[in-house]
């Protein structure tokens, strides 16, 4: 389980391209990609080191009153443990 | 042309000199016939027009690309396209600036192959003494802030060295490691007697290459692709002809994959006569083997044929002779016994000394 005062930060491997193609975010790092949905986009785009996972939660939450908080939590979490599996976040102390 | 074929990867193959002579160099045999090399302006234009076809990540690949002495200009136009550009490099020759210099201009991605985990049984197969620099080159990758891929393929003589390079990974801070087993095209087909490892061996590396993946997860990205010859049914190749991948020879020709220039009666066409949209669209080698159309039986009523997309071309034409056969690597191919005999023969000639013919301009006798 990732603590919510921890800090996600993007591999220095990966790089974030808007494409054109299909109006998303991809996430892109050797030899392999990743088509972001708008939610995905926006937690990679708040990995940046500084938020906590608490803060990215918030700030999701903001921006889709819509949703569930739960549910937003456990999109969350799910998206944040496959970026950490395949060593696209890491976690700063 | 729909999505279905959007090419996401360019695999730029500069140039086929290469100061190595590994003996299952991916080149075909005759690469020295491809020498007429695309200019700076040339591939830069090429990379923009990729760029608008739909590709996003470039694969800076040779023979040896640093070689190419402008490829600080080319680096820079990838850049500028935001493509994820990727140098596939044996290291050799280059110093520490012109790294530096690279990174300066953008490149996101260092590739380095090693042979083996010992100087002298890497150099053996490199046919150059250069296991020494590569390590030091390796080095600098990682000083200079760059994500590091090491790269070693797989065969007879170093499948019993998985753990020794896994461990060599992590000493040098690998972020991916790729153990490819050796493909049976190109260098490596007249060499596959030497080359072609026995099953025993190939299960204890696969072995050791899962623990190393569930171990190093997070850390480590260890990748272990299974050679088709001993696996029950072909690999997608390239994700499907024409379909996810273009290479372009250095010389120009746009092909679905590193070879498919040497299988006959079929046309390619060159970047420098066709925009590249009109090339990937409406190329007719291209749209030869794209679809189910070609597909012989027992492909054809296969519920494979969306997964492996009918294997390998070239494995097809280079074993049987007829590039539209069944991939004999399928152990449902009527030619399946061409694969067969391969392995027995491996059984048969494991320990014993096989001649190496190494990689050279002039293509070996007999092939």
């Amino acid at each position: 389980m990732i603590p919510s005062d921890a800090r996600p930060r993007l591999a220095p491997k990966v790089m974030v391209r808007f494409d054109r193609k299909t109006d998303r975010y991809m996430l892109l790092y050797p030899e392999k990609g990743l088509a972001l949905n708008p939610t995905a986009a926006d937690i990679v785009q708040l990995c940046t080191g500084e938020n906590t996972v608490g803060s990215i939660l918030e700030q999701l939450a903001v921006k889709y009153p819509k949703q569930a908080r739960a549910d937003i939590e456990r999109e969350m979490m799910g998206f944040l443990t496959v970026l950490a599996d395949k060593g696209l976040v890491r976690y700063e102390a | 042309m729909n999505e279905q074929f959007r090419p996401y990867t360019l695999i730029a193959e500069l140039t086929y000199k290469c100061p190595l002579r590994c003996i299952y160099c991916s080149n075909p045999l005759d690469y020295a016939r491809h020498d007429a090399e695309l200019d700076t302006q040339t591939w830069q234009r090429v990379f923009r027009e990729a760029e608008a076809l739909g590709v996003v990540q470039l694969n800076l690949s040779g023979g040896e690309p640093l070689l190419r002495r402008d490829l600080e200009a080319l680096i820079q136009e990838a850049d500028r396209l935001e493509l994820y550009t990727n140098l596939i490099t044996s290291g050799i020759p280059l110093t520490r600036e012109r790294l530096a210099r690279f990174r300066e201009l953008g490149l996101n991605n260092v590739q380095i192959s090693i042979q083996d985990v010992t100087p002298e049984a890497s150099d053996r197969i490199g046919g150059l003494k250069s296991f020494d620099r590569k390590l030091e080159v390796a080095r600098w990758v990682k000083e200079l802030g760059f994500p590091l891929t090491l790269n070693t393929v797989l065969h007879r003589d170093n499948l019993d060295h998985v753990e020794a390079i896994v461990s060599f990974a992590e000493s040098i801070s690998a972020d991916r490691l790729e153990l490819a087993n050796t493909q049976y095209l190109g260098w490596a087909m007249p060499n596959r007697r030497a080359l072609l490892p026995t099953p025993a061996q190939l299960d204890r590396a696969r072995s050791a290459a899962s623990a190393a993946t569930q171990r190093l997860k997070g850390r480590m990205e260890v990748l272990f692709v299974l050679p088709d010859y001993y696996s029950q049914f072909p690999k997608a190749c390239m994700d499907g002809w024409g379909r996810r991948f273009m290479l372009i020879s250095p010389d120009g020709l746009l092909l679905p994959c590193h070879i498919a220039h040497t299988l006959p009666g079929l046309t390619f066409e060159n970047v420098r006569d066709q925009p590249l949209e009109q090339i990937w669209t409406q190329s007719l080698g291209l749209n030869r083997y794209r679809g189910e159309e070609w597909m012989p039986e027992p492909c054809r009523s296969c519920d494979r044929r969306s997964i492996d997309f009918g294997g390998c071309r070239c494995q097809a034409y280079h074993l049987t002779g007829d590039a539209s056969a069944t991939d004999p690597a399928c152990a449902l191919a009527p030619q399946h016994h061409l694969i067969e005999a391969a392995r027995e023969a491996a059984l048969h000639d494991a320990g014993s000394p096989v001649e190496l013919i190494y990689r050279s301009p002039t293509p070996p006798v007999g092939a």
